[in-house]
């Protein structure tokens, strides 16, 4: 009981600080915006994705057609409303199973040390000498374009962040005594790293999380953008940037409001993940 | 010092090995039939097994990774399968113009993002710090390959002030030049600024100040320094974004260099070029990452001092055990 109220008053005092944050705040409505604009885009937006009308094709944008029509008569403003759906699914998920696999590895390389540390941390090493962007392409390449392969590509690139920052903050508490405490009653291993270290080293996964979220998606964007990512028709904001390209010279809408749309959602991420950085730890606020 | 270059050096060692495994593990399972992809569609299943035992497909993984080692040191990637040249040639020709674009972007973030960072510093919460933060932050945020798109919308399509694509000058630099170092100047400003507003609150400065000193040389003399070590590393992993910039805006630009090359060569499944490519570029950035490690000993006088000691004790105790 007495833990539960102290969880609620860590809770009350972290989104107290949040809110004194301004700009927080106005990435965390605009995240809360864009996660709706996703989940309801089959009502939201006034035409299919892949609505083709060749009687409007490359329309400048007006009232009909907000944002424009492309070379096909497909609406871009409804393009973009399902593409909120498709990036924030590929940061989300992408993320998640970076992070998952991270923080695994990086909680068993601090846990234990030795040799399995040296093994886990080289192997992170060497997925950090090569640029993530190369990273991300040579796997893209490797499992071949589409949606669940550009997002193994991303989750893949993000393991190695998560493993160094969950591995620093398991040696800071793996000498502690609540750990102590749970192996001297007989909490095995998997038992002391799942219920005593991750609770105590979520602050910093929270905030790589976040701040990966916008990364991601600008980095399964560019893959798209290249051709390595998400295919047409999907309409994926890189892969609509890189259909685009061909006609820029004359619709410059066309190559502006999808990205418009990635630049908004890194920042409402940036934004709503610096805050939560300074509200989970003060002590890092300059 | 010495020895701390040395172990530096030699740790590197180990990762490039690794990442050369990785390279080649993950191009092992890349799909597609090599020997096909170069004979074609026309040839007959008995020249596709031929020509696969003569690459030495047959073999079993680990012999192939062997091989492929031997075949890296003596300098040799292999062929490249729609050329028929050796990759490294291909590497070469292109290779000079991702590092300037890398080296040209880092170098425009430093003379941007250094300078601009310490003026925000200086003057914190000022308007000037409120509109350098305001942009930064947008940096940070703006796709580079859509900047890249946006700039050519307006330097060249309206304004026609800029070439579009294409490398024929130092002018076709510009654009591209602006596109990927856009992170990579917020990212360094931004650094500059809490590095620098960290520095300017410590006792020496204030002592430096009671003593008369003048301002420019406090910031120069006594600041700089002092906040650099941060700023060091960021410019290092900015380098990096450089490189993957250019990987990705190389292809919006029509610049010949080995992003385009990689692109290029996944679409026509030349497996050997991206390979090449990659490694290449890791290796770029392992050696660089060595080189901003071996810079922080000579800026930061702490490693130099560690090291130092360690010699110091392992020479007392050598006396005192001759003793």
């Amino acid at each position: 009981m007495e833990q539960k109220k102290k969880k609620h008053s860590q809770l009350r005092e972290i989104w107290r600080r949040l809110k004194k944050n301004r700009l927080a705040v106005f990435g965390l409505c605009v995240l809360i915006l864009l996660v709706f604009l996703a989940v309801f885009a089959d009502v939201i937006a006034p035409y299919g994705y892949d609505e083709q009308n060749y009687a409007e094709t490359l329309q400048f944008p007006s009232w009909k057609h907000w944002m424009g029509t492309d070379n096909f008569g497909r609406d871009i403003l409804s393009r973009v409303i399902y593409g909120t759906r498709i990036s924030l699914q590929i940061g989300f998920i992408s993320l998640t199973g970076g992070a998952l696999v991270g923080c695994i590895l990086g909680a068993v390389a601090g846990f234990f040390g030795g040799a399995v540390d040296t093994v886990i941390m080289r192997f992170t090493d060497i997925l950090m000498s090569i640029p993530r962007t190369v990273l991300a392409i040579a796997i893209a390449t490797t499992l071949g374009p589409g949606l669940t392969n550009a997002m193994i590509a991303v989750a893949i690139s993000s393991v190695p962040n998560f493993a160094r920052v969950v591995r620093a903050s398991t040696l800071t508490v793996k000498d502690q005594e609540f750990v102590e405490a749970a192996r001297s009653i007989g909490a095995s291993n998997a038992r002391i790293i799942f219920r005593y270290i991750f609770p105590n080293v979520m602050a910093p996964i929270i905030v790589q999380a976040t701040l990966g979220v916008g990364t991601a998606i600008i980095l399964a964007a560019s893959l798209s953008f290249l051709g390595l990512g998400i295919q047409p028709p999907t309409p994926e904001w890189g892969a609509m940037l890189s259909a685009a390209r061909t006609y820029m010279r004359d619709y410059w809408y066309m190559v502006t409001f999808p990205g418009l749309a990635i630049m908004l959602t890194v920042l409402a991420l940036n934004l709503f993940g610096d805050g939560l950085r300074d509200a989970l730890d003060p002590k890092l606020k300059k | 010092m010495l020895q701390y270059v040395i172990k530096r050096i030699l740790v590197t060692i180990p990762v490039l090995i690794g990442v050369t495994f990785i390279i080649f593990t993950m191009m092992y399972f890349t799909p597609g039939d090599p020997a096909r992809l170069i004979l074609g569609d026309t040839a007959t299943e008995e020249e596709v097994t031929e020509l696969r035992e003569e690459m030495g497909l047959n073999d079993p993984f680990l012999k192939r990774y062997v091989n492929y080692l031997k075949d890296l040191s003596r300098g040799d990637l292999g062929e490249s399968y729609t050329t028929g040249l050796p990759v490294t040639d291909e590497i070469k020709a292109r290779l000079p113009v991702t590092f300037r674009l890398a080296v040209l972007s880092c170098l425009f973030a430093i003379i941007i993002g250094i300078p601009v960072g310490i003026i925000s510093a200086v003057r914190q919460y000022s308007w000037l710090d409120n509109i350098t933060m305001l942009a930064a932050l947008m940096g940070i945020t703006i796709p580079s390959f859509w900047l890249a798109l946006m700039l050519v919308l307006v330097f060249s399509v309206r304004l026609g002030l800029l070439p579009a694509s294409g490398l024929y000058g130092p002018i076709y630099y510009v654009m591209p030049v602006i596109s990927i170092s856009a992170v990579s100047v917020a990212t360094i400003t931004r650094m500059t600024r809490s590095s620098m507003l960290e520095v300017i609150r410590q006792d020496y400065i204030r002592t430096a100040r009671a003593k008369g000193q003048t301002e420019i040389k406090i910031i120069f003399k006594h600041a700089l320094k002092n906040a650099l070590i941060p700023i060091i590393t960021v410019i290092g992993i900015q380098f990096a974004s450089g490189l993957s910039g250019a990987v990705v805006n190389e292809q919006v630009f029509a610049l010949p260099g080995i992003g385009k090359m990689m692109v290029d060569a996944i679409k026509a499944r030349n497996y050997p070029v991206v390979q090449g490519g990659v490694l290449v570029i890791a290796i770029m950035f392992s050696v660089l990452n060595l080189v901003i490690d071996l810079a922080y000993a000579f800026v930061d006088p702490r490693i130099k001092t560690q090291y130092s000691r360690k010699k110091e004790k392992k020479g007392s105790e050598t006396v005192r055990s001759e003793g």
